[in-house]
């Protein structure tokens, strides 16, 4: 495992990242970014298997989807400080003429993503996919994906839920970013998606539940520990309890924040809570 | 002449020209990957199950997350053809479509059988008229709606070697086969001339270019020198076939299984009003859903059948010629 310290110092940046451009895009969706960060930073400076680079069809490497599109900010700075392309273009969040879209494309080319998202329900039936062309290459690496609890309102979902288990993947671990918030407010109030846990055992999979899901320590482990489930030819999702806006206390757990821009008084606030101590330096 | 060029060979399913189509290219190219939403059977698949079974994935009745999975295989170097209806493959999945194949540029094949009228007897909910029209309008998506048996299996095999998202659309009766055996008269991109002709142009897909055959052939009889074009690729449009054709006979009626809204002939008369404007008579069906009975029926009830496309013929060489 790479040093906790300094994957917290690289999660600080990223949410330092993730302020700054909505703020200067004025508009994006701050709250579950900032609850993703640790995921994100785990996964991309820990855990994943990657070849320097980037190509499309990710053989011999391990792949990230994220369904959950309009969290694009932690995507985009996760990719840009893991080296995808360069931190400075993350001023280009939102704006015209940018690789950066409101939600990722790969229509503008931009290293690291291989999937549009935005329209939510769509990446676990990518991520099966793609776990499947794996298994056809002969490519035992490992397919992760990331989605919203809310995103869970959606019925392709579902499909894709029952479908999984019955391909026998063994190359398979997705992560729902159980945040229990969406736009209109909490999922229990929305739409209330009752035992998750028992839900997705009822279809078949390995579940496991990480109660700290801001922090890394544990993501790291129970990706750890998910892996090693894969050996029973079943995929694995874990249930990650993560605080939305986590880092800014303004912004925690307030579904307000899902798809908010600070103000210049909000992001000052911010900053200040978000301390560089590490070796990072903002774009 | 239609009477000296054309030879029907057999009436076969253009849905089993995919069948023979996609053993073959299975065969042939290790990458093809085939999916289906519980429909098998309608798609003749059972010899490509049976020789490449570990390519072949029978995903339940969730087009959706078909799509998907199909977008996610080509993320590897797989060639994944879906198979379902035309209707389960477009209106049901159009975001998906939008999203994970089209907008994100992916190389998937989506293969809709019982497009139009002619499924017959299922009636309107399954009978989509509007699948071409929404897949035309997805940037960097082709659309292809070849004529017969040995045209769909050429089809199913050339799709394999062109880079991009495709929508192969064909049916499900019996029709008369007609193009060449070996499926070399089909050109991806490139209009198909049944017939040479001076006095009107008649341009069709699918299941219709054997109706404008048929309208053309009684046309002949009456002296009327008529161009039959098989504009089998909806999208990209061989605009220069079209313009050729129109600058010399002056007039022009399309024949589709389809909406008139959204369909080839809204195409081709867009190539025409930018290019070279001539009298044009759009067959199809008119703003309206289908309904039960048999192929034939259903055709001559909605106005897709021979005596009216040459009544649409009739209408503009007078005005042609008024």
């Amino acid at each position: 495992m790479a040093n906790v310290e300094e994957l917290q110092q690289l999660a600080t940046q990223i949410r330092r990242d993730i302020v700054r451009m909505v703020h200067g895009a004025n508009s994006g969706h701050p709250g579950g970014s900032l609850g993703c960060a640790d995921f994100f930073t785990a996964l991309y400076f820990d855990v994943m298997k990657r070849k320097p680079g980037f190509d499309m069809d990710a053989k011999d490497e391990d792949v990230f989807f994220l369904s959950n599109g309009h969290i694009s900010p932690v995507f985009y700075s996760t990719l840009a400080r893991a080296g995808y392309f360069p931190v400075s273009e993350l001023a280009t969040f939102r704006k015209l003429n940018s690789r950066l879209q409101g939600h990722p494309t790969t229509h503008e080319h931009l290293p690291g993503i291989r999937i549009a998202s935005g329209s939510l329900g769509q990446g676990m039936s990518v991520a099966i996919g793609a776990a499947l062309a794996k298994r056809h290459n002969g490519d035992d690496n490992i397919v992760y994906s990331l989605h919203g609890d809310g995103e869970l309102n959606e019925g392709q979902n579902w499909e894709a839920i029952m479908a999984a288990p019955n391909f026998g993947l063994n190359n398979y671990i997705a992560t729902i970013d159980w945040n229990g918030q969406q736009i209109d407010g909490p999922t229990k109030e929305v739409m209330d998606l009752g035992d998750l846990e028992a839900k997705f055992k009822a279809f078949k999979w390995q579940v496991l539940v990480v109660e700290k899901g801001n922090d890394i320590a544990s993501i790291i482990h129970a990706l750890g520990e998910a892996k090693k489930l894969l050996v029973n030819n079943v995929p694995v999702v874990i249930l990650m309890k993560s605080q939305m806006g986590y880092g800014v206390d303004f912004m925690v757990g307030h579904h307000e924040w899902h798809g908010k821009a600070p103000n210049d008084e909000q992001l000052t606030s911010a900053l200040n809570q978000l301390h560089n101590t590490g070796e990072f330096a903002d774009y | 002449m239609l009477k000296d060029t054309i030879k029907v060979q057999n009436e076969k399913e253009t849905r089993a020209g995919f069948g023979e189509g996609i053993y073959e290219v299975g065969k042939k190219n290790k990458d093809v990957v085939v999916l289906t939403a519980d429909l098998a059977g309608s798609f003749k698949l059972e010899p490509f199950i049976k020789d490449f079974s570990d390519r072949y994935h029978e995903v339940g009745i969730a087009e959706a997350n078909m799509i998907g999975m199909a977008a996610g295989l080509t993320i590897g170097g797989k060639i994944p053809y879906t198979t379902t209806f035309a209707n389960f493959s477009t209106g049901r999945v159009y975001d998906q479509i939008r999203q994970s194949v089209a907008y994100s540029n992916k190389n998937v094949k989506i293969c809709a059988s019982h497009a139009g009228l002619t499924l017959g007897e299922d009636g309107a909910t399954h009978q989509i008229l509007e699948d071409i029209g929404m897949m035309k309008m997805l940037p960097g998506m082709t659309v292809i709606n070849p004529c017969d048996f040995n045209q769909t299996k050429a089809a199913t095999i050339a799709i394999a070697d062109y880079q991009g998202p495709v929508y192969l659309r064909f049916g499900r009766p019996k029709w008369p086969n007609w193009t060449s055996v070996d499926g070399s008269d089909f050109v991806i991109g490139k209009a198909q001339i049944m017939s040479e002709g001076t006095d009107v142009s008649i341009f069709a897909c699918g299941h219709m270019v054997w109706k404008a055959i048929e309208a053309g052939l009684a046309l002949e009889e009456k002296g009327i020198s008529v161009e039959v074009i098989n504009l089998h690729t909806i999208k990209p449009l061989d605009t220069e076939a079209i313009i050729k054709s129109i600058s010399k006979t002056k007039a022009a009626v399309t024949v589709e299984e389809h909406n008139i809204w959204g369909g080839l002939g809204e195409s081709v008369a867009h190539v025409a009003a930018a290019n070279f404007p001539v009298p044009i008579e759009l067959i199809g069906t008119k703003d309206t859903f289908g309904e039960s009975g048999t192929p034939e029926q259903l055709l001559e009830k909605y106005g897709l059948d021979a005596p009216h496309i040459i009544a649409a013929v009739e209408k503009v060489l007078a005005r042609k010629n008024a």
